[in-house]
């Protein structure tokens, strides 16, 4: 009872406030708030900023979520073999994970910075001009997802290193005795024993990437001319910056829809590749 | 040709030396087995004649060629590893076919070996099944089959019946045994169990801290243990070993041992005589009785003189009670003689009759 309590509490109550938000206008001074139907979802529809931002959701996601899984794993491979200070390496790609975002994305900030930044200093050695990487609409999404990988790719390995060792080594013995190499054992073997975690994985980095919203709060805030806004950032600052909270509510149903398919897909559609116990 | 022959065979991971100057040799289609003590180095040198581990000194021949720097896979050798190792997410086919893909073998073939491997170890309704779906004697029968089917001649075995129970532990052995006899296969087989190595084995190698302690046939380990070691390993309850200096009553003891023995002649050392032997009776080496286990068959007398055990196994089902006198004696010719340092002292009689 008492978690059926904190669920209804924390969880349903607001999804439910919020979808009722949703189809009510924004009261003014001259008007009450009233019921308006799907009205909010028109205007939605019609705004070229929604579909903006969930264009470059999906960009995000899409540049985001493969590049980090490979990195995980490949850095997993990397730890996982017996090599000497091997606790303080995994330390080393942990920290990403450890340190608060805000502090990560200020020292990204500190990279990224024109001219003085870590980046063009470095690239001023080589005789290459600075170059606004966070101020330019064309470099400024992918400058984020750079980071964002960068973050992740830590977060993730420790997953997959922990799953990689639970994988007896007599696996990869026996293959090596009928004569597998070292990527036919990792194709074949490794990579599907892997699968539970890459589920897990996945779903975690797709909720996180529509989730994103304190690197842009500090790096971006979105700009420039939404070139690095997403859908959670979008609905921040269309609630408490444009105070248009019906609208925000009506984002975020949209957000919650999108995420809920999102894992529902991916727990049915994989889910019969994953279980082979 | 498919002999494997080990030569002055040495592992070391920094200071531990897990085996020392090992050196046996396995006849072509013949079981041998590597008997010791956990931790005696039996799975590294199967580890290393399969190539998983670099030699550190030493060299293994199979089927008179040089492999030991030579990589696994090409060495022509299969292992049944201990837990088995089949591939979790790989239905039984699968895992049986796993090395003849690897090696790209044509289907009608695979097909074929497939089917003549199902058949020998009984797995012809289960190839459909994930090994989670397997009791521990099935599993045990893929992995054999996925050492049939690659038709390597030298098959390692790493104590492959540790993890079954007793009654499937005594069937599986004698289906290990009469497949190998069957494919003419040159075996080695690591075990702890001299059981085992007592049914199973044409020639067993007892390890000892990663040495070769004795090497022979299993009766010739049984009957004329070259050391206390070899002597208490085989056989349970194991040899009885009298340290002679914990005796007074060298004539009591001389009695027991038949009585024609010289009392100069048990000087030190030790006198080591099988349970089987011991007889009790009214005269011979006095002892308190301290535990009777009955077994059915036969019961097993814990018996007590001076401080040192003595094992008596008599036939049927015989009262005794904790505390009772008795006196034990033995024939002559079962008496092993062992030096203070625990190496075998042949007795010149013995050996010319
Ligand atoms: N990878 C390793 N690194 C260090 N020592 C090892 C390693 N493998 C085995 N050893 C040591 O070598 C000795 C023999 O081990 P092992 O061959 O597994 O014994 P057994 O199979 O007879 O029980 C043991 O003392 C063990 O601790
Ligand atoms: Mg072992």
């Amino acid at each position: 009872m008492p978690a059926a309590i904190l669920l209804i509490a924390f969880t349903h109550y607001p999804t439910v406030a919020t979808v009722i938000d949703s189809l009510f206008s924004k009261a003014t001074a001259i008007r009450p708030s009233r019921f308006v139907g799907v009205l909010n979802y028109q205007r939605m529809l019609d705004d070229p900023i929604f579909w903006k931002v969930l264009a470059n959701n999906a960009w995000f996601a899409l540049g985001t979520i493969p590049t980090s899984i490979a990195l995980a794993i490949l850095m997993a491979l990397f730890v996982n073999r017996s090599i000497p200070g091997r606790s303080l390496v995994r330390m080393a790609y942990f920290t990403p994970t450890v340190l608060p975002m805000i502090a990560v994305a200020n020292i990204w900030l500190f990279f990224y910075t024109p001219d003085i930044g870590l980046i063009d200093q470095i690239a001023s050695w080589f005789g290459f001009s600075g170059h606004n990487w966070l101020g330019d609409p064309t470099t400024v999404l992918p400058a984020i997802m750079v980071m964002t990988i960068w973050k992740e790719a830590g977060f993730f390995m420790i997953f997959y290193l922990a799953a990689m060792q639970n994988i007896p080594p007599e696996l990869e013995e026996a293959s090596q005795l009928e004569g597998a190499t070292r990527w036919y054992y990792f194709r074949r073997v490794m990579f599907p024993l892997l699968m539970p975690t890459t589920l897990f994985v996945l779903v975690n980095a797709v909720l996180n990437s529509f989730k994103l919203v304190d690197h842009l709060f500090v790096l971006t805030k979105g700009g420039p001319d939404n070139a690095s806004n997403l859908l959670l950032y979008y609905i921040f600052e269309t609630a408490f910056s444009y105070f248009e909270t019906h609208f925000a509510a009506a984002l975020t149903v949209v957000l919650l829809i999108l995420l809920s398919v999102m894992a529902l897909l991916q727990f049915f559609v994989l889910d019969k590749r994953v279980h082979y116990r | 040709m498919s002999g494997i022959d080990i030569c002055e065979l040495g592992k070391q991971w920094g200071a531990v030396v897990a085996v020392d100057r090992v050196s046996f040799r396995v006849a072509e289609g013949s079981l041998t087995v590597l008997l010791g003590p956990s931790g005696c180095g039996k799975s590294t040198i199967l580890r290393l004649i399969a190539g998983l581990e670099n030699v550190s000194s030493g060299s293994i021949s199979i089927g008179g060629n040089e492999v030991t720097h030579l990589d696994a896979a090409r060495r022509g050798v299969s292992m049944v590893f201990q837990s088995y190792a089949l591939f979790p997410h790989l239905n039984v086919r699968e895992n049986i076919l796993f090395g003849l893909k690897v090696r790209k073998i044509s289907q009608s073939e695979r097909r074929s070996r497939l089917e003549e491997a199902a058949h020998m170890v009984g797995l012809e309704d289960l190839l459909n099944r994930k090994p989670a779906q397997l009791s521990g004697g099935q599993r045990q029968r893929v992995a054999l089959a996925r050492s049939i089917v690659s038709r390597r001649r030298v098959c390692l075995m790493d104590e492959p019946l540790s993890n079954l129970d007793a009654k499937l532990r005594a069937e599986m052995r004698d289906e290990i045994r009469s497949l190998q006899k069957k494919l003419g296969l040159t075996m080695l087989y690591v075990t702890h169990d001299q059981v085992e190595a007592m049914t199973m084995a044409d020639q067993v190698v007892l390890l000892r801290k990663g040495r070769v302690e004795q090497t022979g046939r299993p009766h010739e380990l049984y009957e004329r243990p070259q050391t206390t070691f070899a002597a208490q390993f085989m056989g349970s309850p194991p040899m009885n070993l009298l340290k002679l200096d914990l005796i007074e009553d060298r004539s009591a003891l001389a009695a027991a041992c038949g009585g024609s023995l010289p009392a100069a002649r048990f000087a030190d050392g030790y006198v080591g005589v099988r349970p089987e032997h011991v007889r009790v009776g009214q005269s011979g080496l006095p002892v308190r009785v301290s535990a009777t286990d009955y077994l059915g068959a036969e019961t097993v007398l814990r018996m007590v003189h001076g401080g040192q055990t003595v094992f008596g196994k008599i036939d049927g089902h015989r009262r005794y009670n904790p505390g009772e006198q008795l006196h034990v004696s033995w024939p002559e010719e079962a008496v092993h003689r062992f030096g203070a340092d625990g190496i075998r002292i042949e007795d010149p009689q013995r050996v010319s009759s």
